[in-house]
């Protein structure tokens, strides 16, 4: 298939679910919360997404004028950057994917650590004491989880014998991972949750204590990239663990891979959500002990006993 | 033009511009943003010579690690507002002069020296090699280096936490 026409689908999907999150965290955080939620506009709310997408293109969009124009500018595009350039490397069907490489998980987080910039950048652009604070926590917070979140992902290196993340869909025809790399699983898990800081890890942009934290300062579209920017996120870290520990696109052959694919992907986005709706907030020398104190001896000994099984087998 | 050609040239230029706005920013953050972008076309040249080992390396480690301990440090010491003097223009004649002459000696060695293009695939090495020549105690294998640098970083890591720790009175 033509290279355009499968870029232009993928971010066409991404793009699209993305949006569609919006309205579906609305309308399941209100089931769990026992409300309505958005059911005005279209039917069932649907149309929701796209009022808001008009108000916020024509919301006036404010440079401050004490910040740092440049880079204040610059900030809420390095987030989308990175997450959407990260699905290139992600497989949705066994021939349907932009770029299969050998260093596919690699370039994931490579990626991931480059989004860390988008919120630095900008909560210190913004020269706003709350964005700033928001900046710092959130410099620590995914500078932290990133080292679990890559510790956590060499078990299943090590038993697929590869970074390519088709050539690890391959490896799980008998057994998914998540079966094999339960601990490397859950570290990923909340790992990812921290990364994407969604609740309960939303400790960047606490609206109780910092209004809301590196993107006080954001208006329109800006906001906007930020925004969509999270449900990307939500989106990438959910289709990463349907991947690597739940078999990707495998799945009997009554439906097309790539219907397995994306179920597999909405079951994690939903977690997420179900994640928001239920847990609080912890605090912030919490979120650093449990990584410190119990992910990453957890992600280490997943390392040391996955390597001694395989040698043991070999 | 080919397209390959094309992505060079804009490696290329982005990578020229953004090291001269790099050292002549009077903004510090701003200086480090641009040294971001240059590691990332740098990793964007790694991956056109199909290189890609070391182009995520690159990603990783420069791009994304030490540039974000960079950053870390500079919000932690200086202010938005803070701006360094301008330089004097005897020492940017003199520094200027200095870059030139060593891109010259460069150039010159560069034109110098005849290049062949090899018999070699350009193909990508497989993980797995890279893996064992990195264990590899043999003449052409890593681990030497490799513990060096261990023991390195972990007199680093004691050295920190003796500074960072408190001292009873």
């Amino acid at each position: 298939m033509n290279y355009l026409l499968i870029i232009g689908i993928t971010l066409f999907v991404v793009l699209s679910i993305a949006a569609g999150l919006i309205w579906i965290e609305r309308r399941l955080l209100s089931v769990w919360q026992d409300r309505l939620g958005p059911n005005r506009v279209g039917p069932f709310g649907l149309f929701q997404v796209i009022a808001d997408t008009i108000k916020l293109f024509f919301k006036e969009d404010w440079v401050p004028p004490f910040s740092d124009k440049p880079v204040f500018i610059l900030a809420p595009g390095i987030l989308m950057v990175t997450i959407l350039l990260t699905f290139a490397v992600i497989p949705f069907a066994p021939d349907f994917y932009v770029f299969d490489s050998n260093i596919g998980i690699l370039f994931f987080l490579g990626n991931s650590s480059l989004g860390v910039y988008s919120i630095v950048l900008g909560g210190w652009a913004s020269n706003n004491k709350y964005s700033f604070i928001g900046a710092m926590r959130a410099s620590a917070q995914m500078l932290t989880y990133e080292v679990f979140m890559g510790l956590s992902l060499m078990g299943v290196v090590m038993m697929a014998d590869s970074f390519s993340f088709r050539a690890i869909v391959e490896a799980q025809k008998d057994c998914w991972f998540i079966i094999p790399q339960f601990f490397g699983f859950v570290v990923f898990f909340i790992a990812g949750v921290a990364e994407t800081h969604r609740l309960p890890f939303d400790i960047p942009e606490a609206e109780g204590e910092l209004i809301a934290g590196y993107h006080s300062e954001y208006s329109g579209m800006k906001f906007g990239m930020f925004f969509v920017g999270e449900y990307l996120g939500v989106t990438l870290i959910s289709a990463i663990i349907a991947t690597l520990f739940f078999g990707g696109w495998l799945g009997p052959s009554f439906l097309p891979p790539a219907f397995w694919f994306f179920l597999k992907t909405f079951f994690f986005i939903f977690v997420f959500i179900l994640l928001r709706a239920s847990l609080p907030r912890p605090r912030y020398d919490q979120l650093m002990s449990l990584g410190w104190k119990l992910l990453l001896p957890l992600a280490l000994l997943n390392i040391l006993i996955t390597g001694a099984v395989l040698l043991f087998l070999k | 033009m080919s397209g390959n050609q094309f992505m060079f040239y804009l490696f290329g230029a982005v990578i020229v511009i953004f090291s001269i706005l790099a050292v002549t920013s009077r903004k510090i953050l701003r200086a480090a943003v641009f040294l971001l972008f240059v590691l990332i076309a740098t990793s964007g040249l790694y991956f056109m010579l199909n290189y890609q080992f070391l182009a995520a390396v690159q990603l990783t480690l420069y791009a994304g690690g030490i540039v974000v301990l960079i950053i870390f440090s500079i919000l932690l010491t200086s202010h938005i507002s803070e701006k360094f003097e301008p330089i004097k223009p005897q020492k940017s004649i003199f520094s200027a002069l200095a870059a030139i002459i060593g891109a010259v000696l460069c150039i010159i060695t560069l034109l110098d020296y005849n290049f062949k293009a090899g018999n070699a695939i350009a193909a990508d090495l497989d993980m797995t090699v890279i893996g064992k020549a990195l264990l590899s105690y043999k003449y052409d294998g890593y681990i030497l280096p490799f513990e060096v640098i261990s023991i390195l970083l972990l007199a680093a890591m004691i050295a920190s936490i003796v500074i960072a720790k408190k001292i009873k009175k």
